[in-house]
């Protein structure tokens, strides 16, 4: 890409952000709700396509940094009496511990068994939680009562996705990005022209974590009551690989085209079909798979490629 | 005097209870080119991936200009200094033919980045006869220009040492020829080659010496001509009078 090209999409970005920005002057209490599902996962599917996207490595982790995140917000605010910010903190350090020992664990493993061991692991975090919940620390449930509103959030993950976008632009023109996109197409290659491939994907993952326990801390004020079933939901793994393939993982942008039509076809299927929502998650699953590889980004560039192809 | 770039002792590789390379020493000399040629299952793959770094050796020990290297990962080897292509062509078909081409120095033997790599990574496509295809999918080149891009792409670590796995088979014989006088022009350059080839015409011309595997173990050493009018080494290719 040019330095041209290079600046203008710096500049498209920062209108866009600031347009983000002021979604809460205008929206009312409902679609401020839906915004914030939006701006939520936007930042979860951009980050987790940070790393799944380039070397095609696909988690199913994010439930359980995203979990440990909300998790450490509400029991160290109704456990140990400790700040929200301060858990804030703690949370996306944990999460990121976490996603590396996880990476370091998993180096081994690619294919469908990487899939299937970050999808149990994720499970196993959810139960031993539930567990040492329900064990050992005294309360049964754990308030997160802060006097922060939905707009309050909405900003804050607003400005996270900032972050991650700039991040993922840095990366992108990095080595790291290069030696990323090698393993992603043959990790043998990768390995003989000099990648430690291990470091790379260690990396990139350890951030996901980071991020997915951030976003996790931060939004755990919306839901007041933090129960382990709920933040650990493997659903929230699930809706953030279809949001983020829908979308196309090939560009930094191309989540957020997904989780935007994905998070409001769920708001109207939750509210008016709530008992078909997995049904509509297994449809659009398979629409992706068979009508949009690449996503629907990746769709369009074929298309415009094709038609310049052919104009030529 | 000639300085000994690769030293191979002893090297052993078993696989369970099969042994793929059997006790197997050589060395290669500073701007030779040694073949490594015998029937199918003879191990020469095997022992290619053990100089890379693909494999690890069983025992024995692998030596890069008097550095020990066998316990080395193929990166950290890469980036000592042996660059290698595949005997099943390997392109990044998701990458465009220069950044195929850098991707070999970036992280390896030579770091370059941004537009010096872009610059060199052009030379390089060049060199290996390449010019004009830049634009062209990487998985819509033909079999030998993919070999070429892997041949570029190794050499674009400047390596002390280019492993090439059967670069010049399934080429038609224009192609070959070709590929017979690039390598050539390799050689001229005075890059220091291991090669491993069925194809005979390919050997006499390319190699100062050869090693002859079977069964993974070292039959006969010595010129192509020597080796290849050794009688022991005509039976495990032909097999013996009945």
């Amino acid at each position: 890409m040019s330095h041209e090209n290079e600046i203008k999409s710096l500049v498209w970005g920062a209108v866009l952000l600031v347009l983000a920005a002021c979604v809460p002057l205008v929206a009312n209490g409902y679609w401020m709700s839906i915004a914030l599902t939006i701006a939520m996962f936007t930042v979860l599917a951009t980050s987790w396509s940070l790393f799944s996207g380039p070397t095609h490595y696909i988690s199913l982790a994010t439930a359980a940094f995203f979990g440990v995140g909300g998790y450490l917000v509400g029991t160290g605010m109704s456990d140990y009496n400790m700040d929200f910010w301060t858990m804030v903190a703690i949370a996306p350090v944990v999460g990121a511990v976490l996603a590396f020992l996880i990476g370091i664990a998993t180096l081994r493993l690619s294919g469908v068994y990487f899939v299937i061991f970050t999808l149990g692991l994720a499970e196993m975090i959810r139960t031993l939680v539930s567990w040492i919940q329900n064990n050992f620390t005294g309360s049964r449930g754990l308030y997160v009562l802060t006097d922060l509103t939905e707009a309050d959030i909405y900003i804050y993950l607003v400005i996270l996705a900032a972050v991650v976008y700039l991040v993922g632009w840095w990366v992108n023109r990095s080595r790291l990005g290069f030696a990323l996109r090698i393993i992603g197409n043959d990790e043998t290659v990768a390995r003989h022209v000099g990648i430690n491939t291990a470091t790379s994907k260690v990396i990139l993952f350890t951030f996901s974590g980071f991020v997915a326990a951030l976003v996790g801390a931060l939004i755990a004020p919306r839901y007041t009551y933090i129960e382990p079933n709920g933040v650990f939901s493997p659903e929230i793994s699930f809706i953030v690989v279809i949001m983020a393939l829908l979308g196309g993982t090939g560009r930094l942008w191309g989540p957020i085209v997904g989780v935007i039509p994905f998070a409001l076809l769920q708001e109207y299927i939750n509210a008016n079909y709530s008992n078909y929502s997995t049904l509509v998650m297994g449809i659009a699953f398979l629409v992706i798979v068979y009508f949009l590889p690449k996503g629907v980004v990746g769709r369009i560039e074929q298309l415009l490629a094709s038609r310049g192809r052919s104009t030529w | 005097m000639v300085a000994t770039v690769l030293s191979v002792a002893n090297a052993t590789k078993r696989f369970g209870g099969l042994v793929a390379v059997n006790n197997l020493s050589f060395e290669v000399q500073q701007n030779e080119v040694m073949g490594i040629i015998g029937p199918n299952g003879s191990g020469k793959t095997t022992m290619m991936n053990l100089i890379s770094g693909a494999l690890r050796v069983s025992e024995g020990s692998i030596g890069l200009n008097g550095r020990f290297i066998s316990t080395l990962t193929a990166s950290q080897i890469n980036q000592r200094g042996i660059a290698r292509t595949f005997q099943l062509v390997r392109v990044l078909p998701g990458l465009g033919v220069v950044e195929n081409c850098m991707a070999g120095m970036v992280f390896g033997h030579r770091r370059l980045w941004g537009d010096q790599a872009r610059y060199e990574a052009g030379k390089l496509i060049e060199r290996v006869g390449l010019s004009g295809k830049e634009a062209v999918p990487v998985g819509s080149l033909t079999y030998i220009d993919q070999k070429r891009l892997e041949l570029a792409r190794a050499l674009a670590s400047s390596p002390k040492l280019l492993l090439l796995d059967e670069w010049l088979a399934g080429l038609n014989p224009t192609e070959l020829q070709e590929g017979i006088d690039l390598i050539r022009s390799l050689r001229e350059e005075g890059i220091t080659i291991i090669l491993v080839e069925h194809v005979m015409d390919a050997i006499r011309s390319l190699c100062d010496r050869c090693i002859v595997m079977a069964a993974g173990s070292k039959i006969a050493e010595g010129s192509p001509g020597e080796v290849l009018a050794d009688p022991e080494v005509v039976k495990v290719y032909i097999g013996e009078d009945v």
